[in-house]
């Protein structure tokens, strides 16, 4: 496009050639209709402009094919904008299974970010190229939404739930995240920047700076501060149901229903945990409402997900480079599926072993 | 048109049958109340242009210099507020369908005038309290109120305003029963459903919106008050609501709105194209149907602003169908307008200019709301300029436009005075060429990706956004205008026969302006709408006064 006067903003991901080709469809039959309805009006009121004062319009008040015609063909065109619109909203609502998992936290009027090996940041979202990244959002607050034309994704941040946006970003830059949800005075100055990176830098980015630990080792230190752990112990014999290995199964509840135990039951089950009992057990919980913040909902979410995937995987021994010593073995960052494995150079593709069971 | 002038002489009709103010602020006249809702909505309409044109100057510059953060919030939020509630909803509706809707169907008032009375007062009683949520500081949290920030979070005036918009709902609910008795029971003689003007069926569909949708909205601002002054947990979750639940009872009105907005005027361009091309609409019963469908189609397409909340995706894809469904009539109306031109004897009078400007811009608005409706890419364009752009080339250049060519074409009627049609066409060139300056660039702003409802925004938008701005001042120019040159010929404008344009409708077969009563005795209706005959057939009902006589 034009250099000085661009029409599409830069095409950071993989989905945004997608997104651009639909523009380009619906911009065309736009510019072909509006053309040929002005053409006709231009024309029409050229050629018949009434000569005489007197003069009356011709009795032509209806042809029925015509009417089926254009009642038809628009409806046609429609369908393949709706079904094409439809296809792309389908790979933009489904992130791919070995997708980078990094947290998110909007606020008034700030974005925090958690990444699974313990860094933190605010307003700057570090990420590799070339590797899909799922983002969990939460909201603090209001609702708000996070917007990164380049990638031509966006997403509702809602508070009370947690909703999800992936891409896979194509080229290193840096790029506009934007709120594009109103959400109070500062609402524009709710701005940051993605920052992408190549995978080499990336890893250099990771280890650099001061982690706290994985977002795992923080969740399993809140679970023992909270004392999650006298109720729902490793065995049997707690009073609150086992966690081991839940995460993604489905759950019996004691009215009869199930549910499956995805990111945002675990959350509700710590903030109103008698929203959906499980069966054989007493609502005996209190609520957590108020006595955890989002982000560290989110890292007892993060320890009770590496809890779910234990069994199904082998537990590297390793630890990760940027994690302190004398850190708990349970949950090392290698157990969470989506966790790059940070003593690799170069990001590997999707390997069965970052499959969640 | 120069034959239309007649001289003047003393005659009785309903501006002058009393004098002073008891006489008009207790007039059960449909007329006199459709000119008391005439200077209401004007005043709200100016106001919030005001509002309009503040923010457009914040937005010359990237930085936030010319006001506070806040005050740029208030000054969109206001805006919105006003223009939609105080001045889209009630416009067509209220001036021209009041005074119009007897009239075309050859009644002699609605079906309940004391009902009409109430419903300015209403309106006003809802302005006021608006008025004073102004003065007192303003609202900040868009005209959407999404929760919990107008709930819990804002602290501005939004129970003030809330109530007020509760109270201007009811007027709605009582125009809109009044036009749907009126229309079934007091149609004269021989005037059939099908030979119904346009006009009444675009208000008959809207009457039906006004009725079924406006209790939802005032339902679902109560329950924001609730929240707001009793902490009811309805919509925060930290009090175990779901703000998304306001979103589905919010939209479920407003996109109807939308309809209660656009379907009038779709009406009054009907009028228009028939007249000015002197020939009956092109498919006059596709028109029709379409209007109905498309009031019972705009019920079932609210998800559509909700494809980015995290709703379910079958749930989207069903919203995303139906409104490609609900494009079809309106496209339908695009097409049959169109095809009206054809053949026939087409003038250039200012109405018809609106009219061609409505379809032209109202083309665009319709075309860009197939963008938003294509899922994938609504992601990426929701919540942004492109929105913007989207919705006032419905609202501003279809409706305003329409609006505006409404009250030209019904100005000789409505005052018994001809508009200064130079100075007429000239404004209607310069609302057409400030509308698409200011909007048209919104669009790219929008896919490029600057948010709405931003104070600030990063300097690559500039040039847009210069664009923007100046197209607005331009349009300010195109509305002040007509304003004063309508209130000049009110006085100044030279007096017109019945019948000037001339026009089949009922209410051009009674003097200019009409009586009290309407017609000197009830017509009966034994001609197809839109039936152009010549001249001489096409008479004012009953006795004539010399006034009247075509020269």
């Amino acid at each position: 496009m034009w250099s000085g006067f661009p029409l599409f903003p830069e095409q950071a991901s993989t989905v945004a050639g997608r997104v651009d080709a639909l523009y380009t469809f619906l911009l065309i039959v736009s510019i072909v209709m509006t053309l040929l309805i002005a053409g006709l009006i231009v024309y029409f009121i050229i050629k018949y402009r009434r000569r005489t004062d007197d003069e009356l319009g011709a009795p032509v008040t209806g042809a029925l094919t015509l009417e089926l015609l254009w009642t038809v063909i628009p409806f046609i065109i429609m369908m393949v904008m709706f079904v094409w619109g439809a296809s792309v909203y389908f790979t933009l609502s489904r992130p791919p299974q070995n997708a980078l998992e990094i947290q998110v936290v909007g606020k008034q009027w700030m974005w925090k970010f958690q990444h699974m090996d313990g860094q933190r940041e605010i307003n700057e979202l570090h990420v590799p190229v070339g590797r899909a990244v799922k983002l969990i959002l939460a909201s603090q607050d209001v609702i708000h939404s996070f917007f990164v034309p380049a990638f031509r994704i966006k997403s509702d941040v809602v508070p009370g739930r947690y909703t999800t946006v992936w891409f896979e970003a194509t080229k290193p830059g840096t790029y506009h995240l934007f709120c594009a949800e109103y959400c109070g005075t500062q609402h524009s100055g709710m701005i940051g920047q993605v920052i992408v990176m190549e995978p080499t830098q990336y890893q250099a980015w990771l280890s650099g700076g001061t982690a706290e630990g994985s977002l795992t080792a923080a969740g399993q230190k809140l679970f023992q501060d909270l004392a999650c752990h006298t109720c729902h112990r490793g065995d049997t014999q707690g009073r609150g149901p086992v966690l081991d290995g839940l995460f993604g199964k489905t759950v019996q509840l004691q009215n009869g229903q199930t549910v499956r135990a995805d990111e945002n039951y675990i959350r509700e089950s710590i903030l109103n945990p008698s929203a959906k009992l499980v069966t054989g057990f007493q609502p005996l919980m209190p609520t957590f409402q108020g006595l955890v913040s989002e982000e560290q909902i989110l890292q007892l979410v993060a320890y009770i997900k590496s809890l779910g995937t234990q069994q199904a995987q082998v537990t590297s021994g390793a630890p990760s480079p940027n994690e302190p010593a004398g850190n708990p073995p349970l949950g090392t960052a290698q157990e969470i599926p989506a966790s790059a494995p940070p003593l690799q150079p170069a990001l590997t593709p999707p390997t069965a072993k970052d499959e969640k069971p | 048109m120069k034959d239309a002038v007649a001289p003047v002489l003393p005659r009785e009709h309903y501006l002058n049958v009393n004098y002073g103010i008891r006489s008009w602020l207790l007039t059960i006249d449909h007329k006199r109340i459709a000119l008391l809702y005439l200077v209401s909505v004007t005043f709200f309409f100016f106001l919030g242009g005001a509002f309009a044109v503040s923010f457009r100057l914040e937005l010359l510059t990237p930085q936030g210099d010319l006001v506070q953060a806040e005050t740029y919030n208030k000054l969109f939020s206001m805006h919105g507020i006003i223009m939609v509630w105080f001045f889209l909803v009630p416009v067509i509706p209220n001036v021209l369908g009041n005074f119009l809707v007897p009239m075309m169907i050859g009644a002699r008032d609605l079906a309940f005038p004391r009902l009409n009375l109430a419903s300015w007062y209403l309106f006003n009683l809802g302005g006021l309290f608006m008025l004073y949520a102004v003065l007192s500081g303003g609202v900040d949290t868009g005209w959407t109120f999404y929760t919990p920030y107008s709930s819990l979070f804002s602290n501005t005036s939004v129970v003030i305003t809330v109530l007020g918009i509760f109270i201007s709902g009811f007027a709605s609910i009582l125009t809109g029963l009044n036009f749907i008795v009126t229309i079934h029971t007091m149609r004269a003689p021989g005037m059939t459903w099908f030979r119904l003007p346009l006009f009444i069926w675009s208000h008959y569909a809207t009457s039906l919106i006004l009725v079924l949708a406006t209790p939802v909205l005032a339902i679902v601002l109560l329950l924001v008050m609730a929240e707001r002054l009793f902490h009811i947990g309805i919509f925060d979750p930290a009090l175990g609501g779901d703000p998304l639940l306001f979103q589905h009872l919010f939209w479920f009105y407003s996109h109807p709105a939308v309809y209660i907005m656009v379907l009038p005027a779709m009406g009054v361009v009907s009028e228009l194209i028939a007249t000015f091309s002197r020939k009956r609409i092109f498919g006059y019963s596709a028109v029709a149907f379409a209007s109905v469908a498309i009031a019972v189609f705009g019920f079932l397409v609210w998800g559509h602003h909700m494809f980015i909340t995290g709703q379910s995706v079958y749930g989207s894809m069903v919203f995303s169908f139906l409104s490609y469904a609900v494009a079809v009539p309106s496209a339908i109306k695009v097409f049959n307008w169109t095809a009206t031109l054809y053949k026939g004897s087409i003038a250039y009078d200012t109405p018809m200019l609106y009219a061609l400007g409505f379809i032209g811009l109202f083309t665009i608005g319709g075309l860009t709301g197939l963008f938003l409706a294509a899922l994938g890419l609504d992601v990426h364009v929701t919540d942004t300029y492109f929105v913007i752009a989207h919705f006032h080339y419905i609202m501003v250049g279809g409706t305003v436009m329409a609006y505006l060519g409404g009250i030209h074409y019904w100005w000789p009627k409505i005052s018994g005075r001809m508009y200064p049609e130079g100075w007429a066409k000239l404004g209607a060139l310069i609302v057409f060429v400030g509308f698409n300056l200011t909007f048209f660039p919104q669009f790219i702003l929008g896919y490029l990706g600057m948010p709405r409802r931003y104070y600030a925004y990063p300097e690559e938008f500039q040039i847009l956004n210069v664009m923007s701005s100046a197209g607005a001042s331009i349009l300010g120019v195109g509305y002040i205008l007509p304003m004063v040159y309508l209130v000049w010929s009110m006085r100044y404008g030279p007096s017109v026969v019945a019948n000037p344009w001339p026009a089949t409708g009922l209410e051009w077969r009674t003097t200019s302006p009409p009586p009290t009563e309407n017609f000197a005795q009830t017509p009966v209706v034994t001609w197809e709408a839109y039936e152009f005959m010549p001249r001489e057939e096409t008479e004012v009902v009953g006795k004539l006064t010399p006034a009247d006589q075509p020269t």
